[in-house]
């Protein structure tokens, strides 16, 4: 019944770079999110497995301030990231430090409660109804390469890389990332050298949903903002920063890059039938050769 | 054991139990009808719609004195959009509250596992909004679901003929969400074409959560697609739309009624509005003058109704509105609310002047829904607004 595509040179050159492209600006979402996973792993060997719910966060507070009370863009962009901050604060306090601190595996389950919770106390002050967040950078969309696409697109991936930099900057080359970095390989030295453990811990954890929250402006005006528009995106970041090797920020930024471009690329040779089943099948399989990420190194695990 | 303790505790027990007793002598003079339905989550609003359809027929049918001079009283109950919730209340409704008769919601899981329950029960169900297309054709030997709504199989038929006809289309392509509804609907557009002896390009799937659909409607495009048949809800056909824009695709696209769920034009963005999609009423234009009387009575009940566009989703409205005449006709022929008499009673409605169209012989045995496929009308969302397309 169905007859074989026939494929011009032409077109089989703009399949690959309008697959290239937005395989590129979603991949660096995954990666901004990811990064979050990655900076309170280092500082305190946990994660916030609500960071899909932080990302939304980020989205609905925006679209709250700068849309429903109609704030300039920047303030609202500013108020709402340093709300999804505080959240981080709150995570790490009431959900992550109280069984971290037992040597209790209890965040994991905790955080991902959390994240529920957030999630729908949102679906009832918010609405249930997905909003669109309008933005003079994803209206009229502009011929790149041949292929169009909005301004957002292409400033997210620099503003994922740009992170990625400078967050490798300063864990590896200011005193106070320094700092942090000790947290995690020995509390109570770092406590003896007038580090404040404590406050850098729960420092990482008002990052990482900053930085979701970051992910999530930047997502919305090409989404749209709803509740449950983080569920999926947590996930797939938490498998991106496995695969990048979760200590290091600039292999979970490039896997976050690799699995966008995969996810893209098995749609627009293979088919989306077969997206998801193919990408995270190459998740396992990358897993399986290469144990500690495409950048990570080997965790030691002490007895 | 402290007896005299006991004492307060069996007074209550007392009390409370006379109460139950009391609450059926009570209840004697009316007639209960249940809805079971979403009305908490992403689906809130089709349930308003239901409940605002069912009681505005339900005012008018009071003020003429009920039905078998009872006064019929609603009772709803939300499923949140999960089949298993659904089951229990719709046993609840049946079991506990003796209802007459069940109205169904827009979850087609949800109206599919309370269907063997009713048919079991023999308790008549009447879906308003839900598509599926097993619901009213489930192979039961005695079936009592019932269905004033659109219907995936035909719904599909009358996509395939508006390309036809509107657009002359030559290679349809498909892009489904990929969940079980784009499924049942993938094989109701391949059987439609297949009728027609017509060949498609291609069918693509996508999440609910993909930002950009365009690797796929570009697989679409190169294997030269000259029509899109849509089928997805509110947000993700707009990020559709959203990846056609980018793309600078100007194609021609017929869809299922997922875009009237919601704020569609919001979400899609000005090229929302060549959407065409499917309805089974609207509230926009010349209306009849069943439609004026049923629009006065929703603005007067419901004084947050104050433009059309507070009239969404108008399927929902207009579908409850004729299902709860047509039920109450039944019960009226049959003298009672016997489960077994009320549908051989739908079988036996002759005429009904409703607000989608004029029904004549609505039920049959062989056929338990009320709408055909002519009766779909194909609209587009203009700033907000649900408007018929005149061709």
């Amino acid at each position: 019944m169905r007859p074989a595509i026939p494929f011009s040179r032409r077109g089989a050159l703009m399949l690959l770079i309008s697959a290239i492209v937005s395989g590129l600006a979603v991949g660096s979402m995954y990666g901004l999110i990811a990064l979050g996973f990655h900076v309170t792993y280092v500082v305190s060997n946990t994660v916030n497995f609500a960071q899909g719910s932080s990302m939304m966060l980020g989205a609905v507070l925006g679209y709250t301030f700068a849309v429903t009370l109609g704030w300039p863009l920047p303030l609202a962009v500013a108020m709402a990231l340093a709300l999804c901050a505080l959240f981080g604060l709150v995570v790490e306090r009431a959900l992550v430090r109280p069984f971290a601190e037992r040597g209790s595996n209890a965040w994991l389950m905790a955080t991902v409660a959390g994240g529920i919770v957030l999630d729908n106390i949102v679906l009832f002050t918010f609405g249930k109804e997905p909003r669109a967040f309008p933005s003079l950078m994803a209206q009229k969309p502009i011929e790149f390469l041949g292929t169009g696409v909005y301004p957002l697109q292409l400033v997210i991936p620099l503003v994922g890389l740009g992170i990625t930099v400078a967050l490798h900057l300063a864990f590896n080359h200011t005193r106070p990332g320094k700092g942090l970095l000790a947290v995690v390989q020995n509390k109570d030295a770092a406590r003896l050298m007038g580090i404040n453990v404590r406050r850098a811990i729960a420092f990482s954890f008002a990052l990482s949903t900053a930085l979701a929250g970051l992910a999530g402006l930047l997502i919305a005006p090409l989404f749209s903002v709803h509740s449950d528009m983080g569920t999926l995106f947590g996930i797939k970041a938490f498998a991106v920063a496995i695969l990048g090797g979760i200590s290091s920020a600039s292999g979970v930024m490039l896997a976050g890059l690799l699995y966008g471009l995969i996810e893209a690329l098995i749609t627009s040779y293979a088919g989306s039938t077969y997206t998801q089943i193919v990408a995270f099948a190459i998740v396992i399989l990358a897993l399986a050769v290469m144990p500690n990420g495409i950048l990570g190194r080997a965790a030691t695990k002490k007895v | 054991m402290p007896f005299p303790l006991c004492l307060p505790r069996r007074l209550l027990l007392a009390a409370a139990a006379a109460a139950l007793v009391a609450t059926p002598v009570a209840a004697q003079d009316t007639m209960k009808l249940g809805l079971v339905a979403a009305m908490s989550g992403q689906s809130a609003k089709s349930g308003e719609a239901i409940v605002r359809g069912l009681s505005v027929a339900i005012d008018e049918i009071n003020a003429k004195g009920g039905v078998l001079g009872k006064k019929l009283e609603l009772i709803v109950r939300d499923d949140e959009s999960n089949p298993a919730k659904g089951v229990v209340a719709a046993r609840e409704l049946v079991q506990r509250e003796k209802v007459a008769a069940l109205f169904g919601g827009l979850d087609t899981p949800v109206s599919m596992a309370i269907v063997p329950f009713i048919n079991q029960s023999k308790i008549p169900f009447m879906g308003v909004w839900a598509a599926g297309t097993p619901i009213t054709r489930n192979g039961a030997a005695e079936n009592y679901a019932f269905r004033v709504s659109a219907v995936d199989v035909l719904v599909d038929k009358a996509l395939v003929n508006y390309a036809l006809k509107k657009y002359d289309m030559k290679k349809p392509g498909m892009i489904l969400i990929n969940n079980p509804w784009g499924e049942s609907n993938e094989k109701g557009l391949k059987e439609a074409l297949e009728e027609k002896k017509m060949p498609y390009v291609g069918i693509e799937k996508f999440q609910d959560a993909d930002i950009d659909v365009v690797p796929q409607l570009t697989r679409l495009k190169q294997a030269g697609a000259d029509v899109l048949f849509m089928v997805a809800n509110v947000a993700p056909s707009s990020q559709v739309v959203k990846s056609l824009d980018r793309m600078g695709w100007d194609v021609p696209i017929v869809s299922h009624w997922g875009p009237a769920g919601g704020r569609f034009s919001e979400l899609a963005g000005p090229s929302g509005s060549k959407v065409h999609f499917v309805q089974t009423y609207s509230f926009a234009g010349k209306l009849s003058p069943k439609g004026e009387q049923v629009l006065a009575a929703l603005k007067k009940k419901y004084p947050e109704i104050k433009t059309l566009a507070d009239v969404t989703p108008a399927v929902g409205i207009a579908n409850a509105y004729d299902a709860m005449n047509l039920m109450t006709l039944a019960i009226a022929k049959a003298g009672s609310t016997e489960g077994p008499k009320v549908r051989e009673a739908l079988y036996a409605i002759d005429k009904y002047d409703g607000l989608i169209k004029s029904y004549s012989k609505p039920f049959t045995p062989d056929n338990h829904d009320a709408l055909t496929a002519d009766d779909y009308i194909f609209t587009y969302f203009k700033d907000g607004q649900i408007l018929p397309l005149t061709n």
